[in-house]
């Protein structure tokens, strides 16, 4: 999957050095992959509007470590589907989207006169990977409007710091200078965690002044140092927070107000562990309403949970997962890639 | 999400009452609807199709046949059922002979061991005990911090002697802290280890290590209850792996219906010793089987709704309200006797606290203010009957009239009679075409927006899942009508807001 990045250019000859060597991943990117955040033209356009951007290439990422296969032990019948839905159905697909996906696979069989386990295995891979797939699947690093600011939100446990640290390394391993802001101010520890992760990836940390500090206030502070120090990209970390509690929900509100007032937001992430039920649609619900997610990040897949519920997300939200975890270390961090998760679960 | 269980359970029975029998057929169709349920709280599907096998041979038998309410006989079967599988070995935390008594913590990766710890070290405390934490997490960065502030917090003494981060040996550490527990006399110490997946091997001999090293009288798995399907490959991972003795649930204070708890259950046979429900430090309960399995069917107090609404809700004034509107002569008056009705079945927030569902909507019960409908009350009550009966002879002089007998002001007269012309319009649609199957609650519907201007648009989906879907025909057309009346609560133009009263 090749994404078109843009920063702006920056006069700093130290920066400069850095940007210089994307070279040795540049055979890493398909060159056939077709671009999805913007139209070519339109990037092209946007060069000649704003010559100071240069292109941004992050290290190429797999998931594939992450994604166990579901259907192995199935042999598949297009009469009879129902071991398919209830594979579906343990996977946290949910209810209604398992029987849908069984319906559509149906259907196709019969119009294609599929008969074997391979092409029964084709059509379902197929089907997953066109509802998963979904035009607005990069980040929004391309307009030029730095500092691009990502707010990451979840509830508790699911990962969001962790992503964060593996997210800022990426970040600055392609050449973006990286502000994190520790805006969470309410669990034990939590900005230790998060300055922990912010140095291994040589990523610039934005502490509270004190402790149990307003995250809000973090933020505006974090938002102003990034412009201050002409930052790329200012991350935001917040407090898990469950999603029925209506006072913490405002809070995050308030975040993303606060953050408006100095720059534009350019992605929300939600970040969702696989292992999460169907809860995790009602979780992106109240999140895409308070918070107005663009994303999800879906963590913890190299575990035996397949995070199924990213289907009902994507299909009745139209939120699509960007970015997906797939392990401990601070590299198991890759774009989602509809394709590969399809291919991945069926065969 | 299409409505609670509890809602698609009175739906499936609704043709029964006539009956008053529940066939192989009729107790298919309830099971199928009971799987849907539990399915979507996340309860493991190889547990549901044992579970339902189960309430299906005791639907068969003898007690539901017999009973004077066969559809309600079976909602009781399935909560007693779920009960027996969540508290069937329901336990107390064991205690060793000798100090220190030890308890080891293990789960997955954020499902809030370092929190529980903590909790769990405060409840221990508070009932008399010298409990200390051990910091044998030393693989999340600033773990072994968090526990230290976490100790702090509650003032209970941490034992770490690694720093954490990748550097230590958590076995070695569990070791010792054994050896400094007895040394020092606490009477209870609390292992935190990370957070490992089931199928790392080498994460799960290091658990099984500790567990060797430290000879635990209690090894707790901590689960999230928000985990979906993969609860049972977990749990099975965790009992195999390091051999658990008991659950503990956290996150409980979220929406999630925590089927997981049903799936552990199940599968590992342990009891689930503790809830934990809230970030502060003493949100931490044993665990109530019962409220657990109404919470897993999200069924609320439904059982006692349905004989409330019965009792309460006249057969006859109902069906002679459903004639009326066969008529189009639905007026205030009428309006006003269903009220009336309404009242009878009690204070509507105690009502509404018992519909299953009502947890989403605790906020906008909150901001229900019954004083609206004494308001409305007193409204109507001030108009003539000739004025009751064609709102239409209202002029000026009769609204100012009104709106002084009633301490209102004219303003809200309007927005009242404006609402109920429109309901009126739009039941002359319903009554010419018929009753659509849409059910609701006897004069719930009539509250239209009288949850306040929180969040209308969810309030009206709410209001929608909930009903009586009362099993006789006019009883429900009068609902309906009842229904009508209140809709529309957006179109409020005056600030005072009750537009239909109890809009």
């Amino acid at each position: 999957m090749a994404f078109q990045f843009w920063k702006r250019k920056r006069q700093d000859p130290a920066t400069q050095v850095e940007q210089e060597t994307p070279g040795e991943f540049s055979d890493a990117i398909d060159a056939s992959s077709e671009i999805t955040a913007e139209s070519p033209k339109e990037t092209a356009a946007e060069i000649h509007a704003l010559p100071e951007l240069e292109k941004v290439e992050l290290p190429k990422r797999s998931a594939k470590k992450g994604i166990r296969s579901l259907f192995s032990k199935i042999k598949f019948d297009p009469e009879n589907l129902d071991e398919l839905e209830d594979t579906l159905i343990q996977s946290d697909f949910g209810v209604d989207a398992s029987s849908a996906i069984v319906a559509d696979v149906k259907a196709r069989a019969k119009k294609y006169g599929a008969k074997t386990d391979k092409d029964l295995k084709e059509i379902l891979a197929a089907v997953l990977e066109e509802n998963l797939e979904n035009s607005n699947k990069a980040l929004n690093l391309s307009d030029g409007k730095t500092p691009y600011v990502l707010l990451v939100v979840g509830v508790n446990g699911v990962g969001k710091t962790t992503t964060i640290g593996k997210l800022s390394n990426w970040l600055v391993q392609g050449g973006f200078k990286v502000v994190i802001g520790a805006a969470d101010t309410f669990r034990a520890a939590a900005v230790d965690q998060v300055a922990t992760w912010a140095e291994r990836a040589g990523a610039t940390l934005v502490r509270p002044k004190q402790e149990g500090q307003d995250p809000a206030a973090v933020a505006f502070e974090t938002v102003d140092e990034a412009i201050k120090q002409d930052a790329d990209i200012v991350i935001i970390d917040t407090a898990g927070r469950l999603q029925n509690k209506a006072d913490l929900m405002n809070e995050l509100d308030k975040i993303r107000r606060v953050i408006e007032k100095q720059a534009q937001i350019s992605e929300v992430l939600l970040v969702l562990d696989a292992t999460t039920g169907q809860n995790g649609l009602a979780q992106a619900k109240a999140f895409a309403e308070v918070a107005k997610v663009t994303g999800v990040v879906l963590t913890k897949l190299d575990g035996t949970a397949k995070g199924g519920i990213v289907y009902s997300i994507q299909r009745e939200l139209g939120i699509p997962v960007k970015l997906v975890g797939v392990g401990e270390g601070i590299d198991d961090f890759a774009f989602f890639d509809a394709k590969e998760f399809a291919n991945g679960l069926v065969n | 999400m299409f409505g609670n269980l509890s809602d698609r359970l009175i739906e499936t029975f609704k043709n029964l009452r006539s009956k008053g029998k529940l066939s192989p057929a009729d107790i298919d169709a309830t099971l199928r609807e009971i799987r849907r349920a539990l399915l979507e709280a996340d309860v493991a599907l190889d547990v549901v199709k044992n579970f339902t096998t189960a309430v299906r041979d005791r639907a068969l038998g003898d007690e539901v046949s017999k009973a004077l309410n066969p559809a309600q006989q079976v909602v009781q079967i399935v909560n007693e059922e779920l009960v027996k599988i969540l508290g069937g070995e329901q336990r107390k935390l064991a205690f060793a002979k000798t100090s220190p008594t030890v308890i080891m913590l293990a789960g997955l990766q954020g499902s809030g061991k370092t929190t529980l710890a903590g909790k769990l070290a405060k409840w221990l405390k508070d009932q008399g005990q010298t409990p200390i934490l051990v910091a044998a997490d030393l693989q999340r960065p600033n773990a072994v911090n968090q526990l230290q502030v976490v100790g702090e917090r509650i003032d209970v003494p941490v034992f770490a002697p690694e720093p954490g981060n990748g550097v230590g040996n958590p076995v070695t550490v569990a070791k010792d802290a054994i050896k400094h527990a007895k040394q020092k006399m606490f009477s209870v110490v609390i292992v935190d280890t990370a957070g490992r997946l089931g199928i790392d091997e080498e994460l799960m001999t290091q658990a099984k290590d500790i567990r060797k090293a430290t000879d635990p009288d209690e090894v707790l798995f901590v689960i999230d209850s928000m985990i979906g399907q993969d609860a049972v490959n977990v749990a099975k991972a965790f009992d195999d792996g390091v051999g658990i003795t008991g659950v503990v649930l956290t996150k409980l204070d979220g929406d999630a219906r925590g089927g997981a708890a049903l799936s552990v259950a199940s599968v590992t046979g342990k009891p689930i010793l503790f809830a934990s429900n809230g970030e502060a430090m003493d949100a931490f309960e044993p665990f109530y089987p019962d409220r657990m399995a109404s919470r897993i069917l999200d069924m609320g107090d439904v059982l006692t709704l349905i004989e409330q609404t019965q009792k309460n809700f006249d057969e006859t004034e109902a069906r002679a309200m459903a004639e009326k509107l066969a008529k189009e002569t639905f007026t205030l008056e009428d309006f006003l006797d269903q009220m009336q009705q309404l009242r009878k079945m009690g204070s509507l927030k105690s009502m509404l606290a018992m519909m299953p569902g009502a947890g989403q909507m605790r906020q906008q019960l909150e901001n229900f203010d019954e004083k609206e409908i004494d308001r409305t009350e007193a409204i109507i009550r001030s108009m003539t009957p000739a004025e009751r009966r064609q709102p239409k002879i209202l002029n000026g002089s009769r609204r100012s009239r009104i709106a002084n007998g009633s301490g209102m002001t004219v303003t809200d007269v309007n927005s009242l009679v404006n609402r109920f012309e429109q309901a009126a319009k739009m039941m002359k649609t319903v009554a010419k075409g018929g009753v659509p199957q849409m059910p609701g609650m006897p004069g719930m519907p009539a509250m239209g927006g009288g949850f306040g201007g929180g969040r209308p648009g969810k309030s009206a989906k709410a209001k929608d899942k909930k009903g009586s879907k009362s099993g006789n025909p006019a009883k429900r057309a009068a609902e309906e009508a009842a229904r009508a009346l209140g809709q529309n609560p957006s179109e409020t133009s005056s600030g005072s807001g009750s537009a239909f009263g109890l809009g």
